[in-house]
């Protein structure tokens, strides 16, 4: 903090009204743009609790369809805070074009200006400069997305029933997390055009649809043939995207549900990958612009002093044996890998010169705009984790064999380990790894019309023991047998399942 | 570039509809729960909504996850004393190697349970679901609300009939004086500087300056007088709101046996039979007067505590009773102004002449009378010469009577169902 500057703070109480807000906004905004940060406009909404708990249950988003699992989650969201064992998240911001973030009407003016810079500038600047936001996000489709997809759902449940629609929705949602495309680049759409090209789809699904089933020839006939062509060619990663174009049974609304549901599910993907990344930035950043200000005597101590109360207790992260302790806290991690960076940049250790010799003494702000750009989570860390973060946090990896009766202490924060270490952090990231890497195999077209699907196992990790469950539903969207098996690297089936089981299936 | 909107006035409730979905598809486990709540509850407890508890398994949402087994790596934050290459024996519960499949429930210690509360509105809806207090249609058609119309204060909008002239006149008045403050202030000085120089031998430059003086003053009561007398702002009207008002009375007679064969464990039946049918008539009427009858071998009136807990003994006349009843009826609620409704409860125990005596009474000065008359017996034990009584009075008055019989506390609510199944058809 250079040569204090005379005071003239916003304000000082704690109070906050519209024009302050207006202000702060406004300040926050001018500095952020000296700092270069881009972002799409702001739309602040001022909410009370309620209306925050209710955002909360449809996932954060302003709209949409009504489903009894984002009842679940209100209720349970609701009896939480009234018990006071949680208080709400103070912002919820929402990637759409213009950025919506929700500030809550109990917070101080501190807090809210806090949430203005975390919310209004670092999130919306990582949203729309990371390239897995551009690549797999619409955000300026996103909310009419959502109403067209909640005003479809509406309409079937007047003309099939809630039940029908509930029950299709609750498959759909299983699958969720496998109806994402990894590589393929969705086509953004606007809504005009979805709802004319839905209309288009249902129709052409259905008539070409037809034709697959209707070639089905009895099965003796080219026994051998049956065995080498697989359908579809290539093993499918999108079950979602399979079930809406291949699904024998389903009827055109029905696909255009699993369509809805798949395109959420891909909305909400780069998030998943970019957590600690999309939280460090936005926390780096509300420090960064806060401390701006109050080195332009912008701000009181006092409001500094609560500010600093709340971000240190965001980027607390308790030690692996504390009973407090939950994983790694992405907002610390997230946070302290982007102040590191700017450290390297702008004060490198001889270290630092051998491990980041392109980024050690460059311009901070140029190399962590890159670093937001370019990366997601795995990649980051592979990238950016440097020993000196290592040993401020502590860290070291425990190797887990099941077939061993002890755990391994694999790594540990020294020059042996710094390698091995920020490897294992970065696959911790990687989607690949947390969730089954589970894939349509095969459907036996010719045949029972059974779709086979297959878990390619990682490490030797088995499926968990809601799998018949999930089964379950593949098999009420498929509508004939489902079966996944369980596969090692070489190819050797170790465990199958089956929807519905065999026993049942066998009975004459 | 940034637009500040202010969204709280907006819908709140906007999760009612996935709220409502999910006590929907969860309906049968609070059923259970609500029944199990009435079932163990004391009966002054009954005024609040319930916690209902499911099991996680039932309720949890199913995705492809990693089981536990095979090689996995985790990374740790704090590292206190480790190196390299150290081992330890895997701990319990899965602390430290646990999978990472996020599957423990997020609240520290692992919760079996997902635990919500329904509102005591949705408590007595599940526990009242589809019931319907038979012939209430009848009164129904006669419950239509009946408003009182009060006065409260005064509003500063309305209908010109409600004009409030003194009242307006005044604020009118004060709106003059506040803003021509200024100008008669002004006036009142210059006037005191006329009355001055007109006061002294005029001259030729005072001359001008009354002539000066004049302007300026019929100027400012000129704008004085621009002031409207009256302005819309100043209206002041009657407030009166309308207040609804019960037209729709009902008296609840319990009756109840406490001989000295009734136990406890039969008076404890006994009330929450009381309690369900007061809950449901509550609902149903904005009015309710409880009469509490306590028999054995004399009748007497009395008020809920000594009703539920005090002790008596004796042998049972059960006419007392109904004789009793049906005087209080007579004298204290007209059947043309009350809804009268009856809870008899006892252990079938009477003495052997009375029976006759008591069907008697029902038929000729009770049933006539009232909208229902339910009758519990609290037995494990064969029915007695009461219960054949009153099967003759069932059939007089199907409509309007109704008995059932109950062994254990478990079987209270589904008895109280049965007594007020939906009898749509019958109410004419």
């Amino acid at each position: 903090m250079s040569a204090v500057k005379e005071r003239s703070p916003i304000s000082t109480g704690s109070e906050w009204t519209f024009d302050l807000i207006e202000t702060y906004d406004r300040e926050i905004g001018r500095v952020a743009a000296e700092f270069g940060l881009d972002t799409y406009p702001n739309q602040i909404e001022i909410i009370t609790s309620e209306q925050m708990m209710d955002a909360y249950a449809s996932i954060g988003m302003p709209l949409n369809y009504n489903h009894w699992s984002f009842g679940k989650q209100f209720v349970d969201t609701e009896q939480n805070y009234k018990r006071g064992r949680m208080g709400l998240a103070y912002e919820i911001v929402i990637n759409s074009n213009p950025c919506i973030a929700y500030l809550m009407e109990e917070n101080t003016i501190a807090m809210q200006a806090l949430v203005i810079a975390h919310a209004c500038y670092g999130h919306n600047s990582f949203f729309k400069g990371n390239y897995l936001f551009q690549t797999w996000t619409d955000a300026s489709a996103i909310i009419d997305y959502l109403l067209f997809a909640k005003n479809y759902i509406r309409r079937c449940e007047e003309r099939y029933g809630v039940n029908e629609v509930e029950e299709l929705l609750d498959s759909c949602h299983a699958l969720m997390n496998y109806g994402v495309n990894r590589y393929k680049r969705p086509k953004p759409l606007t809504p005009v055009q979805e709802r004319e090209r839905q209309l288009a789809r249902e129709e052409y699904i259905q008539r070409h649809l037809n034709q697959l089933w209707n070639t089905t020839i009895p099965r003796r006939e080219e026994a051998v043939e049956q065995v080498t062509q697989r359908y579809p060619r290539e093993p499918e990663e999108n079950l979602l995207y399979f079930i809406e174009k291949n699904a024998p049974l389903l009827e055109p609304w029905q696909r255009e549900v699993v369509r809805i549901v798949r395109k959420i599910a891909q909305y909400f993907y780069p998030q998943k990958q970019t957590q600690v990344m999309n939280e460090g930035w936005a926390t780096f950043w509300h420090y960064t612009l806060l401390h701006q200000l109050y080195d332009e005597g912008l701000v009181t101590d006092g409001f500094m002093m609560e500010f600093l109360h709340s971000h240190s207790s965001v980027i607390y992260q308790p030690p692996f044996d504390s009973p407090y302790f939950s994983g790694i806290n992405p907002y610390t991690l997230g946070f302290n890998l982007m102040q590191d960076i700017r450290r390297i940049c702008e004060h490198p250790t001889a270290e630092d010169r051998e491990w980041f010799p392109d980024i050690a003494g460059s311009n901070w702000v140029e190399t962590l705009d890159q670093a937001m750009r370019n990366y997601k989570d795995e990649s980051f860390i592979l990238q950016f984790l440097s020993p000196r973060l290592m040993r401020e946090l502590r860290l070291f990896s425990i190797l887990d064999d099941a077939d061993k009766p002890t755990l391994k202490v694999d790594a540990i924060h020294d020059e042996s380990g710094y390698r091995r270490l920020r490897e294992e952090l970065a696959s911790q990231y990687n989607l690949g790894n947390r969730e089954p890497n589970i894939q349509v195999y095969n459907v036996d077209v010719r045949g029972d019309r059974s779709l086979t699907l297959r878990h390619y196992m990682h490490n030797r990790q088995p499926l968990g023991e809601s799998t018949d469950e999930v089964l379950k539903h593949v098999h009420r969207l498929w509508g004939f047998d489902v079966k996944l098996e369980s596969v090692t690297p070489d190819n050797e089936v170790v465990h199958s399942y089956q929807c519905p089981q065999q026993n049942q299936v066998i009975l004459p | 570039m940034s637009y500040i909107i202010d969204r709280r006035l907006n819908a709140k409730k906007k999760s009612t509809v996935n709220r409502q979905r999910f006590l929907r598809r969860y309906k049968q486990h609070i059923k259970r729960a609500v029944e199990e709540a009435i079932h163990d509850r004391s009966i002054s407890d009954m005024e609040r909504g319930g916690e209902v508890t499911i099991p996680r398994r039932d309720i949890s949402e199913p995705v492809f996850h990693h089981g536990n087994g095979g090689v996995r790596t985790r990374v740790y934050p704090g590292n206190k004393e480790f190196i390299t290459g150290d081992e330890f024996p895997r701990p319990e519960g899965g602390g430290g190697g646990g999978s990472g499949s996020g599957k423990a429930s997020n609240q520290g210690e692992g919760e079996d349970n997902f635990t919500f509360t329904i509102s005591q509105e949705e408590f007595l809806d599940f526990m009242f679901e589809d019931l319907e207090l038979p012939w209430m249609v009848r009164k129904q058609l006669k419950d239509a609300t009946a408003f009182e119309t009060r006065r409260a204060g005064f509003t500063s909008s309305g209908s010109p009939e409600k004009l409030h002239i003194v009242r307006s006149l005044r604020a009118a008045h004060a709106r003059r004086i506040a803003l021509g403050g200024d100008s008669r202030k002004e006036i009142r000085e210059l006037r005191k500087e006329l009355w001055a120089l007109e006061a002294e031998p005029i001259t030729e430059s005072s001359e001008a300056r009354i002539q000066e003086l004049r302007e300026q003053i019929s100027a400012l009561e000129k704008k004085g007088r621009r002031l409207p007398f009256i302005d819309d702002f100043d209206l002041r009207y009657n407030n009166l709101v309308r207040i609804p008002i019960p037209s729709s009375k009902a008296v609840m007679f319990c009756i109840m046996d406490v001989s000295g064969s009734m136990t406890q464990s039969i008076k404890d039946m006994a009330k929450r039979f009381f309690i369900l049918l007061y809950l449901f008539l509550e609902r149903n009427y904005k009015q309710i007067e409880l009469v509490f009858v306590r028999h054995h071998t004399h009748a007497k009136e009395v008020d809920e505590q000594e009703f539920f807990y005090s002790r008596e003994t004796g042998g049972t006349i059960v006419s007392s009773a109904l004789q009793l009843t049906a005087d209080i009826i007579d004298a204290r609620y007209a059947p043309a102004d009350w809804n009268i409704y009856i809870a008899q409860a006892s252990d079938g125990d009477n003495w052997d002449g009375d029976s006759a005596t008591c069907s008697d009474l029902l038929m000729r000065r009770i049933l006539t009378k009232v909208q229902y008359y339910a009758y519990v017996e609290i037995t494990s034990g064969p029915h007695q010469n009461l219960w054949y009584e009153y099967e003759h009075v069932r059939e007089a008055f199907p409509d309007a009577f109704a008995m059932q019989h109950i062994t254990d506390a478990g079987e209270i609510y589904p008895v109280f169902r049965k007594l007020f199944e939906k009898r749509t058809e019958g109410a004419a």
